[in-house]
């Protein structure tokens, strides 16, 4: 039992999937990043990623890759993320923060989580880092009441889905294909297969994310996943706008289309 | 013998090493890592990579002695290991035959690789030749500049170059390009990683196959009377370092590893993990890194394209933290003196890599003497790196330069 599987739970019997909207904090800006993270909640998003940007993004394509590169320059903290964090709980959705390991190891574990539940924080998502790994961290989480998520992928073995279902708290955050993130026009039939596997191997719920940018997208994966993850397509609406005021308009109508699709459970 | 620090199995070396990376890749590593495991133990593959090594490398590498070198280092006696006569012309083809190799054993098809100085690009490209795999090799703008003959050396081999412009494009951002390529890839792939650094197994795979070095080298000296009293190498990520230390880890015999200081420590451009770093996780293993208070990677400096990288191998990390290995700060300048040195006294012209052992020999040789004897991992040659000495000593006509 947590915040994220209260809200999770709460989807499922509406008959739909969550959003779970992906954002890095300090693009363009850090107010205009939690700007843009109030919209997504507004527009439809259940529970927002906040992502720290970081100098070496191994899981990331080029669209999230250069807003973090951008956010660095401008000289993004760690600590932002926890203003962002708080922003994002105060107007009433679910914050959780997606991180490589290095920052959370350079703050330091516990007081990384202790800052993180203060700020309203509910959980972590740690694209590096697998649960065999990530004890201390998983820990230190678990102390201060933060779910732990991870990652399993097509090419998870058998014993390592197990693994890692028993280990992830929250949800399992499934990757739809094997690759970066960024959109793609399709996720294929793997996403389901794997989505399967995972919950037959326990997990209660699980939430697809990589490569999703549209609504009829949504609207596939929702038939089978509890939540769908979104993060490129969004940060591309902020990227390509001319000012903030219309990337905020574009991301707000880019989140109205998925939120909507994610609704589309027949 | 229990205690012998010598082929430390990982995934960890004390605190150091681990297997830091995304879910997508752990079935790929454990594949790697068990292959590698029956690889190891299996004489076909040991007589296979020994014939490549005698017939296609040229090994055994030779020792050279040269008194007119030491002649400014106080006079020791120093002798190089000459691993830049192997094919390819450095170190880095001892690595990639026992990976290629292993890449045909898991049924791969595609190799990538990244490549910071040319050299394991060089030397993946060449494997992936002899052996019928297709090749990627990831080299990041700047040093795709800065070594522009081995981009067409690669090419020339039928290998594919990607110029990575993200980040500070160098090494460490096209060892995040290949990652990227690998974690799409995978199912086809095999990623042969240059250095010992890395998640597990490449820290203790990549030393296995380097230790040849230092397994023919203590031999060698023990054949011309005995242990030298200390052995030099460069460290990068270490693989030439880790490959010939390893053989003498159980002897009394000093080891150091010369780090690349740029500009100077002190100046904050440089490329030394130990020396100016402190531990963290980055590209896949816990060790000591060059990064900000936030834990983001600082962008390192080195005239040395293969040594300017901003972490090190987590053997050299533990090595360091337990006593058992120093490791010393050896500027440009200081570097670039020693390259022009071996170059006039001996007709050796070194890889500007190797130039940073080459001056932290001629600091230890003026500390301890013409009583010493000095080994020294002459890790590669400079062919590679002649336009980069021309420039910095002036040697090119006026207008060119």
């Amino acid at each position: 039992m947590s915040a994220l599987t209260d809200c999770l739970r709460q989807a499922r019997a509406e008959g739909r999937a969550a959003l779970l909207a992906y954002l890095p904090v300090g693009f363009p800006s850090v107010e205009g990043s939690i700007e843009a993270m109030r919209t997504m909640v507004d527009a439809g998003a259940d529970i927002v990623e906040v992502g720290i940007p970081y100098s070496d993004p191994v899981l990331d394509g080029p669209i999230i890759e250069h807003a973090g590169e951008a956010a660095l320059k401008a000289g993004v903290r760690v600590s932002d993320a926890f203003v962002a964090v708080k922003a994002v709980s105060e107007v009433g959705a679910f914050p959780i923060v997606m991180t490589y390991y290095n920052p959370i190891l350079q703050y330091g574990l516990d007081r990384f989580a202790l800052d993180l539940a203060a700020a309203g924080g509910v959980g972590v998502i740690t694209p590096d880092l697998t649960p065999d790994i990530g004890r201390d961290w998983r820990a230190a989480a678990a102390r201060h009441g933060l779910d732990s998520i991870f990652l399993v992928a097509p090419s998870t073995t058998p014993e390592r889905l197990h693994m890692t279902v028993e280990a992830s708290t929250g949800f399992v955050y499934a990757t739809s294909l094997m690759g970066v993130t960024g959109e793609r026009s399709s996720v294929g039939n793997q996403a389901e297969k794997l989505v399967n596997r995972t919950r037959e191997a326990g997990a209660e719920f699980v939430c697809i994310g990589l490569g999703v940018s549209s609504g009829t997208q949504a609207s596939e994966i929702a038939q089978y996943a509890d939540g769908v993850i979104v993060g490129s397509a969004f940060v591309r609406a902020l990227a390509e706008a001319p000012n903030l005021e219309e990337g905020l308009k574009a991301l707000r109508g880019k989140v109205s289309e998925i939120a909507e699709g994610a609704r589309k459970r027949t | 013998m229990t205690d012998s620090l010598q082929g430390a199995p990982g995934p960890y070396f004390g605190d150091f090493g681990g297997r830091f990376v995304p879910e997508a890749l752990q079935a790929a590593l454990d594949e790697l890592t068990d292959a590698y495991d029956k690889a190891r133990v299996d004489p076909v593959f040991h007589e296979e990579l020994t014939r490549l090594a005698v017939e296609y490398s040229g090994r055994p590498s030779i020792l050279t002695e040269v008194p007119r070198f030491a002649q400014h280092a106080g006079g020791a006696r120093v002798i190089l290991k000459r691993e830049d006569l192997n094919h390819t012309g450095s170190h880095k083809i001892n690595n990639v035959l026992g990976q290629a190799l292993l890449t045909k054993r898991i049924g791969k098809t595609r190799v990538i690789a990244e490549t910071g100085a040319g050299q394991h690009g060089v030397a993946t490209a060449t494997a992936a030749a002899l052996m019928d795999l297709e090749c990627v090799v990831y080299m990041g703008e700047e040093d795709t500049q800065r070594q522009a003959l081995n981009v067409a050396r690669m090419r020339l081999l039928g290998a594919t170059v990607v110029t990575v412009k993200s980040g500070s494009r160098t090494l460490k951002d096209a060892i995040n390009e290949a990652y990227r390529d690998w974690v799409t890839n995978v199912e086809t792939t095999n990623y042969i990683f240059g250095t010992a650094a890395g998640p597990h197994p490449f820290p203790a795979m990549v030393r296995d196959f380097q230790r040849v070095i230092g397994v023919e080298a203590r031999e060698q000296m023990l054949a011309i009377g005995g242990l030298p009293d200390a052995i030099v190498a460069c460290v990068g990520g270490g693989s030439n370092a880790i490959g010939i230390f390893d053989a003498f880890l159980d002897d009394d015999v000093r080891l150091i590893g010369c780090e690349a200081a740029g500009d100077g420590i002190e100046t904050g451009r440089h490329a030394s993990a130990i020396i100016g770093g402190r531990p963290g996780v980055l590209h896949g293993s816990h060790s000591f890194l060059l990064q900000d208070e936030d834990g983001q990677t600082l962008t390192s400096h080195s005239i040395s394209a293969g040594l300017d990288y901003p972490g090190v191998g987590p053997q050299h990390s533990w090595l360091a933290t337990i006593g058992r290995a120093e490791y010393w700060p050896i500027t440009d300048t200081e570097a670039m003196e020693a390259f022009r040195l071996l170059s006039e006294t001996e007709g050796i012209i070194p890889a500007i890599e190797s130039a940073h052992a080459l001056a932290g020999v001629v600091k230890l040789g003026q500390e301890e003497g013409p009583s010493a004897t000095i080994l020294v991992n002459l890790s590669g040659r400079g062919d590679k790196d002649v336009e980069t000495a021309a420039r910095w000593f002036g040697l090119l006509p006026e207008g060119e330069g």
